[in-house]
């Protein structure tokens, strides 16, 4: 009926009860609500980058900006980090991490407008020599530790897949997986060593800190097991400022230029960042201005310190604006790590020369870095970490030693149980995709003990 | 698990870990005569009798003298003063004070009228600075000693990070600054907790609660409760462990640039990200409307520091 009035009308409204006049009232005050809640200062009435007259709903650059404008400088902002750092190949098959939120649901939108482009492209190219990169999306559900009644679950797991079989260009796949799967692939053991690790854990940021790190874990077994090449996250300069605060709070200050770069290949399957450069509340907007549909319902409340950082943050935003930029910029200014950059095997064929100064220059036989990373959070270890693990190494009786030492001091801090025989039995629960590693490294550790054991000298010789 | 001491053994514990910072950083060599910056404060006060003491018990052999700044603040530094100077004598160490007034020709409550409540702060922290280095070089000694404790670095980290400061991120943790210059600084409460600091009495200053600073300070106090060893953490972090941060050198010392804007009615001279230059200003109808105060012959040429 609405759609009906609004055509005979022509939108401009023909009465008070007139729907489309009404919608489109309705529309502009929606707008204008949502731009009061991103507290823009000086907000001009009009546009000041189209000119065209059109009603300003937020602020970039100091320039008040219309919807079609704002939802430009976006696009714009996340196209430019995908094409200036060569994220996505042709070839790629991109898995999208999608969480239902604002940010995640942007991402998920414009890189399906940009694979929609490029499918036109390809369409009418002549040659068609070059594919159209692939889109997967992965949902990690997280409610075996949500206390929300199971029906509300399935509503908002269903909601997700909604909102993904709803894009007009389906994508490749979308993946559903339980974060217990990481420990087992038997459910109810999967469940059973999730919930006891958890239950070990005494730190509530330890905690938070831990679902995070096996976050991450269960996104790099879905890209492995199904063949992507890239995961794309919607980390926005929000979350990166709050990270950079927190990670400071935990001493993790050596570590933190390697979590807020656009590009991030320190895990199996890279990692890239499209909306760095974008705010929360942006992100926000625009899903209220293009009505796309979020689904947080799953979200569990934070405690600890990521939570005081994150009041922190909002505090200073309300403060200033424009503080989360320079919140990151700072952390940008600090010195990346070698894996901050693709390689360049690979891209050389479809790689621009502009962009070539981007890439490492390193051959492909060598490995890409050098850096030894936690076992769980995959931080890089600082002098003093790499000290304390040379000397565990030479003095290690045990595997569990190994083990710990392979831990940064902020996990050993905050995730480890205290006391030995609870570390143990801790790391007897972990994924197999972190404690195989260690395995391996410490059974050659042993077959090298075993081969030179004749040689060593006890502590406790004296050289009589 | 956090240990309780009774009050003598907290005394020993808590001297104790001040004399290792000193020894393991070799602050002091024998023979060094040393300025304690006094502001009367609590922390300033802790320090001046801890080294004394370290100093006597431990035969550090310096000689320490105890420099006061008078911003003019009245109300308030009046007061403070009052306490350094019950700190000469019951420490038995000479004690020089040095103002604002005799340095620059203002006195902070002369700027505070001129230029309001915003940007004080930043003139009293750069004068102050000079004013202590000013200071020491009358005393004639070798290094000067803050009281300057865990949570005012974990603080200014953060600040740094906020503000994007990375010059002075990278500059912010260390524990002796200055080794360049004349006259190195050096902090040996840089890991004592400000709840350790005995003798804590809190007199902000009566212009401060505009300070920025304070925005941090109380999410610093929030994050101690939650986590006490953040504190450290946070000064961990901050420690210079990367290359590739660069540090810019101002060409011109930041005390005349201010100064010279207060006596020529340009107060925001400067003041923030603006590189302002004594004599730069292209406006001529914003020339002084206020006559030159008179100049200290402590100010005037003295090349380039780093501040």
């Amino acid at each position: 009926m609405a759609a009906a009035a609004a055509s005979s009308c022509g939108g401009a409204g023909c009465g008070p009860h007139c729907s489309s006049s009404a919608s489109a009232a309705a529309v502009e005050d929606a707008a204008a609500a949502a731009a009061e809640k991103v507290g823009r200062l000086s907000l001009s009435r009009e546009c000041g980058k189209c000119g065209g007259g059109a009603a300003a709903v937020a602020v970039a650059g100091g320039l008040g900006l219309c919807g079609e404008c704002f939802r430009a400088n976006l696009l714009g902002k996340f196209k430019l980090a995908v094409t200036s750092n060569a994220m996505v190949r042709p070839t790629d098959s991109v898995l999208l991490a999608f969480s239902g939120g604002p940010a995640s649901r942007v991402a998920l939108q414009f890189i399906h407008e940009m694979r929609c482009k490029a499918i036109e492209s390809w369409d009418v190219s002549n040659s068609q020599a070059l594919p159209v990169f692939g889109v997967g999306v992965a949902f990690v559900d997280e409610s075996v530790l949500c206390s929300k009644p199971r029906d509300e679950i399935e509503m908002a797991i269903e909601d997700i897949r909604s909102i993904v079989s709803s894009l007009s260009t389906g994508v490749k796949a979308m993946h559903i997986v339980r974060l217990e799967d990481v420990f087992s692939t038997e459910s109810e053991d999967g469940e059973r060593r999730l919930r006891e690790a958890v239950d070990m854990i005494g730190d509530d940021t330890g905690r938070e800190d831990f679902l995070r790190c096996l976050r991450m874990l269960s996104l790099q077994k879905i890209a492995m097991e199904n063949g992507y090449a890239k995961i794309m996250l919607g980390s926005c300069a929000s979350a990166i400022a709050c990270h950079v605060l927190s990670a400071t709070v935990k001493g993790q200050g050596y570590s933190l230029p390697a979590d807020v770069q656009y590009v991030d290949t320190r895990w199996e399957i890279p990692v890239v960042l499209p909306l760095r450069d974008c705010l929360a509340q942006e992100l926000t907007l625009l899903c209220e201005l293009d009505s796309l549909k979020t689904q947080q319902h799953l979200d569990r409340p934070s405690n600890g310190i990521n939570s005081l950082v994150a009041s922190f943050i909002k505090r200073l935003r309300e403060e200033n604006p424009s503080r989360e930029h320079t919140i990151v910029r700072t952390a940008q200014k600090l010195k990346p790590f070698s894996f901050n950059k693709f390689s360049a095997d690979g891209y050389h064929d479809f790689l621009p020369s502009r962009l070539r100064p981007k890439f490492q220059k390193v051959d492909s036989d060598e490995s890409t870095f050098s850096e030894i990373l936690c076992l769980m959070c995959g931080s890089p270890f600082s002098e003093s970490e790499l000290q304390n693990l040379e000397s565990t190494k030479h003095k290690a009786q045990k595997k569990i030693d190994l083990y710990t030492a392979h831990c940064c001091q902020s996990c050993y801090f905050q995730i480890l149980p205290a006391g030995e025989n609870l570390n143990e039995h801790f790391f007897s629960l972990l994924p197999k995709l972190w404690t195989g590693k260690m395995d391996t490294i410490s059974d050659s550790h042993s077959l090298l003990r075993d081969q030179i054991e004749e040689y060593l000298l006890e502590e406790n010789d004296d050289g009589n | 698990m956090p240990l309780t001491f009774s009050v003598e053994c907290f005394y020993i514990v808590f001297e104790d870990e001040i004399h290792q910072t000193i020894v393991e950083n070799n602050l002091f060599k024998p023979g060094d005569r040393v300025a304690i910056g006094a502001s009367g404060g609590k922390d300033s006060t802790v320090l001046a009798y801890v080294l004394s003491e370290l100093n006597h018990r431990h035969k550090y052999c310096l000689d320490l003298f105890l420099l006061s700044v008078d911003e003019g603040i009245t109300g308030y530094r009046d007061d403070s003063l009052e306490t350094v100077k019950r700190n000469e004598i019951q420490y038995g160490l000479p004690l020089k004070i040095i103002s604002y007034k005799d340095l620059y020709g203002w006195t902070m409550d002369d700027i505070v009228k001129a230029i309001g409540l915003k940007n004080n702060c930043t003139f009293c922290g750069v004068f102050r600075r000079q004013a202590l280095d000013r200071g020491a070089a009358l005393l004639k000694v070798d290094k000067i000693v803050t009281g300057h404790n865990a949570d005012d670095i974990a603080e200014t980290v953060l600040l740094n990070i906020l503000r994007g400061d990375i010059a002075r991120l990278s500059r912010c943790t260390f524990i002796t600054t200055g080794e360049d210059g004349p006259i190195p600084r050096c902090k040996p409460f840089k890991y004592t907790y400000e709840k350790e600091i005995l003798d804590y009495f809190s007199t902000e200053c009566i212009y401060s609660p505009n300070a920025y600073r304070g925005f941090a300070r109380e999410f610093i106090k929030d994050l101690e409760r939650m986590r006490p060893r953040a504190i450290l953490d946070i000064i961990k972090s901050g420690s210079p462990q990367q290359q590739g941060c660069q540090s810019k050198e101002h060409k011109l010392c930041k005390a005349c640039v201010l100064l010279d804007g207060l006596n020529r009615g340009l107060p925001k001279l400067g003041v923030g990200r603006t590189k302002g230059v004594a004599g730069g200003d292209s406006d001529c109808e914003q020339q002084a409307k206020r006559p030159e105060r008179s100049r200290s012959s402590l100010q005037g040429k003295h090349g380039n520091i780093d501040f």
